[in-house]
């Protein structure tokens, strides 16, 4: 098991180990709810809330849980807080609710809260659980977000739901469709990896320079 | 939810050992089991608990959908579909809850100003939910409003969101006539469908024909059996 410090455990899951454009896990509900930014930031919160719970759980109970039944136990976790959390939605912030019908009881088979929970929790403490938890939830909170925030803005010419180009504006209906969630994801994906290449050829060319300087 | 809740007793080993040691059912299944347990009590306190909150929403949600559909009356009443009439409460031995509701708008001097009900039907995705009102006769309506759809966004989504194709429901004589954007002669049952969602606006148009058709016999034989 590779050593870490809490703060890595906290920032790796924000952007570097982000859950979905490095990890590329959660793309159904990344796809299909992002299409105006509320929808985005309630499938986030009740994400992160779910993850957030269940990691802390299962941390708590990784000695008391065989492992022959772990992924069991982990998937009886998970659904009870995702059931939870449905309810409270309905009951809080009912036009949401409605708006993300089957998605949030899809957060179940999110497979960063499993992925999370195997990888992690169950070998962690409490505390690093609960960091490593929120590192990702918030990862996945602002990946949603920007997807919603591009989608939204262009493809309905609104922020949460404000007009911002008054009437001439001709919203791109394809962005609020799904091949816009797909063309979004495309793009953030490209421009994350063109990233890190950069980063890449930077790092070696630093390397290169600095070998060349103790040569001469 | 705690570690002890969970824990059956004895059994102190830690399986995430390189080689675990060999775990008996029982214990596997007992783990799951008390684990099911908890998880199910936790279901049904947070059940309860957002129970009164959920139905209250439901409620306000239909209420002020009525309101929107008869144009504000003074007040409301629901009348339960039974044995083929309107009444007034569920007779006795039926729930209430099992039975068609309308809801019939008064105005200040309790004259009925008409008739809200909920109906659906399959529209280009899925079932398309709305609910309409009409006058007294069931001969003019008064307003539309989808409750449920999932039509595609951008297109078809427009029956829940354009506000000139909802307010064209306003004051259209019934059975009402689906017409193509611009092709109209401006008689009071054309209703112009949104470019590009004839589908969904062939739905509620269907929908509303359909459900007022079957409705406006129990609506004539209300208006007689109140009288004037």
């Amino acid at each position: 098991m590779k050593q870490t410090t809490p703060s890595q455990d906290l920032l790796a899951g924000i952007w570097k180990e982000n859950p979905v454009l490095i990890q590329v896990l959660g793309l159904c509900p990344t796809l299909a709810v992002t299409n105006t930014v509320a929808n985005s930031l309630a499938m986030g919160i009740a994400t992160f809330a779910v993850l957030c719970c269940s990691s802390v759980l299962v941390s708590l109970s990784r000695k008391v849980i065989p492992n022959e039944v772990r992924i069991s136990a982990f998937m009886l976790i998970i659904a009870t807080f995702v059931t939870v959390a449905d309810m409270c939605l309905e009951a809080l912030v009912p036009t949401i609710h409605k708006a993300l019908g089957a998605f949030i009881a899809l957060i179940v088979v999110n497979c960063i809260i499993l992925g999370r929970a195997e990888a992690f929790a169950f070998k962690r403490p409490v505390g690093r659980a609960l960091l490593d938890a929120c590192g990702n939830g918030i990862g996945f909170m602002v990946t949603l977000l920007i997807m919603g925030s591009v989608r939204e803005v262009l493809g309905s010419g609104t922020f949460l739901g404000f007009s911002l180009f008054g009437p001439g504006f001709e919203p791109w209906v394809i962005f609020v469709l799904p091949p816009g969630g797909f063309l979004t994801l495309g793009f953030l994906l490209l421009f994350v990896s063109w990233r890190e290449q950069r980063a890449a050829l930077r790092a070696a060319g630093a390397d290169a320079g600095a070998a060349a300087r103790r040569v001469a | 939810m705690t570690e002890a809740a969970l824990s059956p007793p004895a059994e102190q080993s830690v399986p995430t050992a390189p080689a675990p040691p060999e775990v008996s059912s029982l214990r596997l299944v007992l783990t799951l089991a008390v684990g099911g347990l908890v998880c199910g009590l936790l279901l049904v306190l947070a059940f309860q608990a957002t129970l009164p909150a959920i139905q209250q929403n439901k409620e306000a949600a239909i209420e002020r959908a009525v309101r929107e559909v008869l144009n504000a009356p003074q007040r409301f009443v629901a009348l339960f579909v039974h044995g083929g009439k309107l009444v007034a409460e569920a007779p006795a031995g039926v729930d209430a809850k099992g039975l068609e509701r309308v809801f019939l708008g008064l105005d200040a001097a309790s004259r009925p100003v008409g008739f809200a009900m909920v109906s659906g039907e399959p529209g280009f995705q899925d079932t398309v939910r709305l609910i309409f009102g009409c006058d007294a006769e069931g001969r003019t309506l008064l307003g539309m409003k989808v409750l449920e759809s999932k039509e595609t966004p951008g297109l078809g989504d427009k029956i829940e969101k354009s506000a000139p194709f909802i307010s064209q429901f306003k004051g259209a004589a019934a059975p009402i006539v689906g017409v193509k954007a611009g092709d109209g002669s401006g008689k009071a049952e054309e209703i112009d469908m949104i470019t590009g969602a004839t589908i969904s606006s062939k739905t509620v148009i269907r929908i509303i024909n359909n459900k007022l058709e079957k409705m406006r016999p129990l609506l004539e034989a209300y208006g007689v059996e109140t009288g004037p």
